[in-house]
C-alpha cells in the first residue's frame, strides 16, 4: 500500500513542473475562443449597442451570403494554394541544388534563407515600393534597359499592384516563403542514410535510380510536411494584404483573416467577425489534423 | 574499395555538369537574395539617387538615412519591439523548460496527450482570438500597454517552445536525472543545477526562434497597440505614409527593424529548420 501511496505521491511531484506552462496556455489560449464562439451566436455592433440581442446562426448566414467574405475566400484559397506551390517547387529545387558539395556552399544558404527572415511587413513594403512601383521601381527599370537594348523605343509601366493585386502579393510571399520550404526539405535530404545511398551505388543503381526510388519516397513526407505547415502559416497571414494592397482594389485582393479585420474595425460587426473566426477555426482544425498526422508519424519514425 | 571504383567513373563524367549545376545553385541563389542586396545597397545612398529611372547601380555613399532613422524617434518602437519579444522570450523559458522536463527525460503519464494539446494550440488561428483579446484588454484597460502583449506573445509561442525544449532534452540519458534524485536533489535543484547547465544549446536555439517569432508578430501588435506601445512592424506600416521621396529611407527602416532576426536567424540556422517545424524535423 505504501508503495502506491509513495509512487502517486512521486507521480504528482513529476507532474507538478508541468502545470503553470499547462495552466497558462489553457487560460489563454483557449477562453479567448470559447468567448468568440459564445459572441458568434450575437448580434452586436458597437455603433449601435440598444440593438445587440442574441440572434442564434444569423451571423453565420450574413457570413455566407456576404459577396465580400466570398470573394476574400476565394481569394484566399487561390493566394495560398500559388504561394505554396511556387514556394515547395522553388524549395526543393533550391534544396537539391544545396545538398551538393560545391565551393561556398555555406555562404549560399545563409544568403538563401535571409528573405525568410525580413520581417514580413518591411518585406511587403520593399516589395510594394522599390521593387513593384510602376515609375521607380526595379522591375519595370530594369525592363525597360532590357527592352531599349533590344530596340524599343517605349518605357515599360507595369502597375502590378492595381492591375494584378493577387500576383503583386503572391510573389512576395512565395519569395519569403521559399527558404521555409527549402530548409524543411533540405533537412529531409540530410537525414537520408548515406551508407544506404552508397550501397545503392555499388550494386550498380544510376544516380536518376537512386533518385526515383530511394530519394524521393523518403522525401515525401518532409514534402508533406512543409506544404501542410506551410498552408497552415499562410492563410493566416495578412502581412502581405494589409500592407500592400490594403484588399483591393474593390474586394479584388482580400483575403479571409483580412476580411475579418475589416468587419471588426471597419463595420465593428463584432457578432459577424466572431462567426468569420469560427468558421476559420473549423478550418484551421480540418488542415491542423493532416500536420497533426505528419509530424507524429515523423517522430516516430525517427525513433 | 570496391565503392571507389565503381564511383570513380560515375563522378568523372559528371564534373562538366557538377559544375553548372553549381553555377546554376550561385546564379537561383543570387537572384533570390538579389531584393535583399539591393534593399541594403540602396540604404546607403541619398533619395535622388535612391528611386531613379533607370536604376542606377553606382551612386554616392552616405550614411544620413541610417541617422535619419534614428532621429525620426525609431528608437522607441525599437525599443517595445525589444520589450516584447525579449520580455516574452525569457517567460517562455521560466514556464516551458519545467514542461518540457516533465514531459521528456521521464514522461508523465497521458505525456503525449499534453503534447498534442500543446500542438493544437499553436494551429489555432489567431485572427479568431483578435476579438476576445482586444474586448479583454479594453476591459482592464490594458490597450496599448506593451506589457499586456507581452503576455500574449508567451501565450503565442510557449507551445512551440515546450515541443522544441522536449525534443532537446529527450536526448539527455535518464540516468543523470536518477543519480541526482538518489542524492535526494529536489525537482527545482535537478532543473536548474543539473539540466539547464547541459541543455545551453537546445535553450539558446529556443529563444532564438521565440525572439524571431515575437519581433516579426504583427496582427496582434497593429491591433492592441496605439502609439504608445507601437512595435517595430506598426511603426514600419505607418511610416510610408509620411513623405514623398523615401526609398532611401524606407530601405534603411526595413533594414534597421530587420537586422535583429536576420542576425537571430543566421545564428541559429541549424535548428531554424527544428523550430519551424515544431520539432518534426531535426
Amino acid at each position: 500500500m505504501t508503495t502506491t501511496a509513495d509512487s502517486k505521491l512521486a507521480n504528482r511531484r513529476r507532474r507538478l513542473p508541468l502545470y503553470p506552462a499547462l495552466i497558462f496556455t489553457i487560460i489563454l489560449t483557449q477562453i479567448p475562443f470559447l468567448v468568440t464562439l459564445g459572441i458568434s451566436l450575437f448580434h452586436w455592433n458597437i455603433m449601435y449597442p440598444d440593438e445587440t440581442r442574441f440572434a442564434w446562426f444569423e451571423n453565420f448566414q450574413t457570413v455566407a451570403a456576404d459577396e465580400a467574405m466570398r470573394a476574400a475566400i476565394k481569394n484566399s484559397v487561390m493566394l495560398t494554394t500559388g504561394v505554396v506551390f511556387f514556394s515547395t517547387a522553388f524549395g526543393l529545387l533550391l534544396a537539391l541544388l544545396l545538398d551538393r558539395k560545391f565551393r561556398g556552399r555555406a555562404l549560399l544558404r545563409i544568403l538563401v534563407i535571409t528573405p525568410f527572415l525580413i520581417t514580413p511587413v518591411a518585406a511587403a513594403l520593399i516589395w510594394k515600393h522599390i521593387i513593384f512601383n510602376p515609375m521607380y521601381g526595379i522591375v519595370n527599370g530594369f525592363a525597360t534597359q532590357i527592352y531599349q537594348k533590344f530596340g524599343g523605343d517605349s518605357v515599360v509601366v507595369i502597375d502590378f499592384i492595381s492591375q494584378r493585386p493577387l500576383v503583386a502579393i503572391a510573389v512576395p510571399m512565395i519569395w519569403q516563403w521559399t527558404p521555409f520550404m527549402m530548409l524543411i526539405i533540405l533537412a529531409g535530404l540530410q537525414s537520408q542514410p548515406p551508407d544506404i545511398l552508397e550501397a545503392a551505388a555499388v550494386d550498380g543503381a544510376s544516380s536518376r535510380q537512386i533518385f526515383r526510388s530511394m530519394t524521393l519516397p523518403h522525401l515525401r513526407q518532409y514534402i508533406q510536411l512543409s506544404i501542410v505547415l506551410g498552408t497552415i502559416y499562410i492563410i493566416q497571414s495578412m502581412d502581405f494584404v494589409f500592407t500592400i494592397t490594403q484588399g483591393g482594389p474593390g474586394s479584388d485582393s482580400t483575403i479571409i483573416p483580412y476580411q475579418i479585420y475589416l468587419t471588426l474595425f471597419r463595420k465593428y460587426e463584432f457578432g459577424e467577425a466572431a462567426a468569420a473566426g469560427v468558421i476559420v477555426i473549423i478550418l484551421t482544425i480540418i488542415l491542423s489534423s493532416f500536420a497533426f498526422r505528419l509530424i507524429r508519424n515523423l517522430l516516430e519514425t525517427e525513433k | 574499395m570496391s565503392t571507389l571504383k565503381v564511383n570513380k567513373p560515375r563522378q568523372k563524367t559528371s564534373l562538366a555538369s557538377r559544375f553548372s549545376l553549381s553555377t546554376f545553385a550561385w546564379f537561383l541563389g543570387l537572384l533570390f537574395f538579389f531584393p535583399v542586396f539591393w534593399t541594403l545597397l540602396i540604404s546607403f545612398r541619398q533619395e535622388v539617387d535612391a528611386g531613379t529611372f533607370p536604376p542606377k547601380w553606382i551612386a554616392p555613399f552616405t550614411l544620413e538615412n541610417y541617422e535619419k532613422v534614428f532621429k525620426v524617434g525609431a528608437k522607441s518602437f525599437l525599443l517595445n519591439s525589444a520589450i516584447a519579444s525579449i520580455g516574452s522570450t525569457i517567460v517562455i523559458l521560466a514556464l516551458a523548460f519545467p514542461a518540457a522536463y516533465a514531459l521528456s527525460i521521464k514522461p508523465i503519464k497521458k505525456s503525449k496527450d499534453v503534447l498534442s494539446f500543446f500542438l493544437s494550440t499553436k494551429f489555432l488561428p489567431p485572427i479568431a482570438a483578435l476579438l476576445p483579446i482586444y474586448l479583454i484588454l479594453k476591459e482592464l484597460q490594458l490597450l496599448d500597454n506593451i506589457f499586456a502583449l507581452t503576455v500574449f506573445y508567451v501565450a503565442m509561442n510557449l507551445p512551440l517552445a515546450v515541443w522544441l525544449l522536449r525534443s532537446f532534452l529527450k536526448e539527455i540519458p535518464r540516468e543523470l536525472v536518477e543519480a541526482a534524485e538518489l542524492d535526494g536533489a529536489s525537482t527545482i535543484k535537478i532543473l536548474y543545477r543539473v539540466l539547464v547547465p547541459i541543455s545551453m544549446p537546445g535553450i539558446a536555439a529556443t529563444s532564438l526562434i521565440c525572439f524571431i517569432f515575437t519581433w516579426n508578430e504583427f496582427l496582434l501588435a497593429i491591433n492592441v497597440t496605439g502609439f504608445g506601445a507601437a512595435t517595430a512592424p506598426v511603426y514600419l506600416v505607418g511610416f510610408v505614409t509620411a513623405e514623398g521621396l523615401f526609398f532611401a529611407q524606407l530601405s534603411a527602416v526595413s533594414i534597421v527593424v530587420s537586422l535583429p532576426v536576420i542576425i537571430a536567424g543566421w545564428a541559429a540556422q541549424d535548428k531554424l529548420v527544428s523550430g519551424l517545424s515544431l520539432g518534426a524535423v531535426k
